[in-house]
């Protein structure tokens, strides 16, 4: 049976200094294919119980297993070691987040930013009795920014959440453009001040991790160049859209 | 101790929609969930959501009446006749309500939500985002819930009810984050927790579809009802199971064995491929069974590669993407290798069509509930509609029941009471650790016999055998070790303490399936292959006796509005 390397990063508050360089190397037995989420079970199964990492769908939708494996930011569950290329399986974090334990980050500035851009539509038309209609050209400008399942490599991999705390990233501020493009979102002044804002769109500098870091191949990037735009444009023409 | 007057556990699409009901009637509610609500498994649903909009050109005819037809005869006529018609007539206020808060539908030309045809159903009536429509659900109403305002404890995961004189009144949890064990009270509940897939070692669901709510709803006298009924997805990916939509099929996607025959064609020669998912999982278990089979291997062929790259990238993006990620298969290139899988657990929690339970304060949605409307087998299409219809009804019905009401009063030494107990039952857990059965073993087991004894086909002495080996599971539950007792984010705590309730769950399976001598919908016994109205047109409850066991009783089937008849398609 063929063996797969595995070289964890640990953390645990009750017994590591912050910043502590601590791995664990385990070796994981398996028949024909193996994902690094599957790695991971087996080691907490019958090889370390008190690992510690997040989980859900094992089908890339939910979002929960952004990792940081042999210097990428992927989804455990959708890597297989054949995608790796790598001896040895080295699984770490999401870096630049603080740690809950392990390969647990603490995800709550995260989701505070995403709720500070106010991603929810807003309608100030009372709503028809049927669906709000909208053409498919419309449509397909949601294409992008609705498959992001906030998983928060992204925000991770950005130099500028790094160095600005109150940043608010890439994923909130994609969020904000998958409402601003919607043709059934009537927030015009209510959402704008968000991102329109000494937190929002200005401190990306177009450095375009985030687009390499996304493990749904998705473009935050442009969203937020598209964001900058239309704040130029409500300035200069008064026009949000 | 936090106290809220109502709390949902679970923050998938019922218990989301629950709570912005409740609290759009100005109820103070909590969401409680093992994970982040947006990470729930509602997420990974792909094909759509059934309501009769009538957008579909070669569905302008079409009426709820004629949902709640096909919903009943898809559930081989054991759904409850009101409850179906309740949830098909609810069905497109709650589409367009979705609409209205931003939900990403597809589009007609003409601007309209798009609909697509789906498995058993007469009309083209499934509204859908791509192949995604359970991510765009589920994002939309997560949005929703942000802008309510409503309070998430988020990575709690909870493990038992308090109830105070018979009634419910809040939940013990362990909080993930903060490390231990806590009380939060409330004057209600909504349990919303999901499916049981993970009973099955062969299941489309996501590692935390464990059946949580349901057990632990169980193990405090709550009955759980038709919980044989187990649906199996005709495609699930070869090697991972993981889901390939309907939608494949809906949008005119082929099943071919090894022959190079598309095989539906003795099974259901009108519907083909889009017969119901129980007669579809059965055929193409047959043609495996009489060795046509790939290759004469345990799998058959999903095939679009007629359907050409535009359509495939613009409907089915996704189903795309798994299958290159997960199964190394492009289907514009190739078939896709596909086997039939668990996927869905058409039992659950006993309720009328607002949620309520025979527990006072205690209410459940979703698919950890069996109102019920999909009886025997349910129609691709109904589970999203589900959870939205009755996480909307059962939220209404817990705010009514609430409002302009005192609180029941403090039961602050009750949720003391039952993190202690809480606390104890894991210290003695804690004690045996690696001296104990190891509980890994156990769920390994158990997901093999449940597969194994209790799959697509069923016979009397394979479950009894089956059976067998559950009553021996039960029992090392008795000496579970725990391996790793305190701190935070503790997986084998979690993994561990949901145990005992997945082999509980697993034999409410098993007896309800040996007992049931005939066969309807999902349940398909080779030695009573037809099905029996005279004495089983009845739902199987289970009872979680004291002692422990499991007890079965059975209660009528609601119906009056369409004749039971055999089910051709």
């Amino acid at each position: 049976m063929p063996e797969a390397k595995f070289h964890i990063k640990r953390y645990d508050a009750t017994r590591d200094a912050k910043g502590a360089d601590r791995y664990d190397d385990f070796v994981v037995p398996y028949e024909t294919s193996l994902t690094v989420l599957e790695g991971l079970f087996h080691i907490q199964e019958h090889l370390d119980g008190a690992l510690s990492f997040r989980y859900c769908c094992r089908a890339s939708i939910c979002g929960s297993c952004a990792m940081y494996i042999n210097g990428r930011y992927r989804l455990a569950c959708q890597t297989n070691l054949a995608h790796v290329h790598a001896d040895v399986i080295t699984v770490e974090p999401m870096p630049h987040l603080p740690l809950v334990k392990d390969l647990v980050c603490d995800m709550s500035d995260f989701f505070a930013k995403y709720e500070y851009i106010k991603p929810w539509l807003i309608r100030e038309t009372p709503a028809p009795e049927r669906e709000i209609l909208q053409t498919p050209a419309d449509r397909k400008k949601l294409d992008m920014p609705i498959d992001c399942i906030l998983c928060g490599a992204c925000y991770s991999s950005c130099p500028s959440v790094w160095t600005e705390d109150n940043y608010i990233g890439p994923a909130a501020l994609l969020k904000a453009f998958r409402f601003e493009v919607d043709s059934r979102d009537e927030a015009r002044k209510v959402r704008m001040p968000s991102w329109d804002n000494e937190r929002g769109a200005y401190r990306c500098h177009t450095i375009t991790n985030c687009v390499e870091a996304c493990p749904k191949e998705l473009n935050p990037t442009e969203g937020i160049q598209w964001l900058k735009m239309a704040a130029v444009r409500r300035r200069l023409f008064g026009k949000a859209k | 101790m936090p106290h809220h007057q109502l709390i949902v556990v679970g923050g998938g699409l019922a218990g989301l929609r629950a709570a912005v009901e409740a609290r759009a009637d100005g109820i103070d509610v909590a969401i409680l969930s093992q994970v982040h609500p947006g990470r729930s498994h509602s997420g990974a649903a792909q094909g759509g959501i059934n309501a009769a909009l009538a957008n579909h050109p070669e569905g302008h005819d079409d009426t709820p009446e004629k949902h709640a037809f096909d919903t009943v005869k898809g559930s081989d006529y054991l759904a409850d006749q009101d409850a179906a018609i309740q949830m098909t007539s609810d069905a497109p206020g709650v589409i367009f309500e979705m609409d209205h808060w931003g939900c990403p539908f597809s589009r007609f030309d003409d601007g309209r939500i798009a609909q697509r045809p789906f498995g058993g159903a007469g009309y083209p009536r499934t509204c859908y985002g791509a192949d995604k429509t359970g991510h765009y659900l589920l994002h939309c109403l997560v949005e929703r819930a942000y802008e309510r305002q409503i309070t998430m404890y988020v990575e709690v995961f909870v493990t038992s009810l308090i109830t105070v004189d018979g009634a419910c009144r809040g939940v013990v949890a362990y909080d993930m984050i903060r490390g231990g064990f806590e009380a939060f009270t409330a004057d209600a509940v909504i349990m919303a927790t999901g499916g049981a897939g993970r009973l099955y070692s062969n299941t489309t669901n996501a590692i935390i579809s464990t059946g949580g709510g349901a057990a632990v709803a169980y193990h405090a006298g709550v009955p759980v009802k038709d919980m044989e009924f187990i649906q199996f997805h005709p495609t699930g990916l070869y090697t991972t199971n993981i889901l390939m939509s309907e939608g494949a099929r809906g949008e005119g996607g082929y099943l071919v064995n090894g022959e190079g025959e598309r095989f539906m064609a003795r099974y259901a020669p009108k519907a083909m491929e889009l017969a119901p998912r129980d007669i579809t999982s059965r055929s193409i278990t047959t043609e495996i069974l009489e060795g046509r089979g790939i290759g004469g291997k345990d799998f058959v062929h999903l095939d679009l590669r007629h359907l050409g790259a535009q359509k495939i990238l613009e409907r089915l993006p996704g189903i795309r993407d798994l299958a290159i990620h997960f199964e190394g298969v492009d289907p514009i290139e190739e078939p896709i290798p596909i086997t039939p899988c668990q996927h869905y657990t058409m039992g659950g929690i006993d309720t009328d069509v607002d949620g309520r339970t025979v527990m006072p304060g205690f209410y459940a949605a979703g698919e950890c509930a069996c109102v019920s409307v999909h009886g025997a087998n349910r129609l691709g299409g109904n589970s999203l509609l589900e959870t939205i219809v009755f996480g909307r009804r059962s939220g209404a019905a817990a705010a009514a029941a609430l409002l302009g009401k005192a609180g029941g009063g403090d039961v602050s030494a009750a949720g003391r009471q039952a993190v202690a107990d809480e606390e104890a039952t894991v210290a003695m857990l804690a004690a045996r650790g690696a001296d104990g059965e190891d509980p890994y073993a156990i769920r390994a087991e158990m997901t093999t016999t449940m597969k194994e004894h209790f799959g697509v086909f069923r016979e009397d002495k394979l479950m009894r055998e089956g059976l067998e080996k559950l009553i021996q599971l039960k029992e090392r539950c008795a000496r579970i070790g725990l391996r790793n007792a305190g701190g935070v984010f503790n997986v084998d705590l979690i993994r561990t303490t949901e145990l005992e309730g997945m082999v509980d769950l697993s034999l409410t399976v098993a007896h309800g399936a040996i007992d049931r001598t005939e066969s309807r919908g999902s349940h398909a016994r080779t030695d009573f292959p037809t099905r029996d109205d005279e004495r089983w047109l009845k739902h199987t409850m289970a009872h979680y006796p004291p002692g422990g066991g499991t007890r079965l009783d059975y209660k009528p089937v609601t119906l009056g509005t369409f004749e039971p008849q055999e089910r051709k398609y």
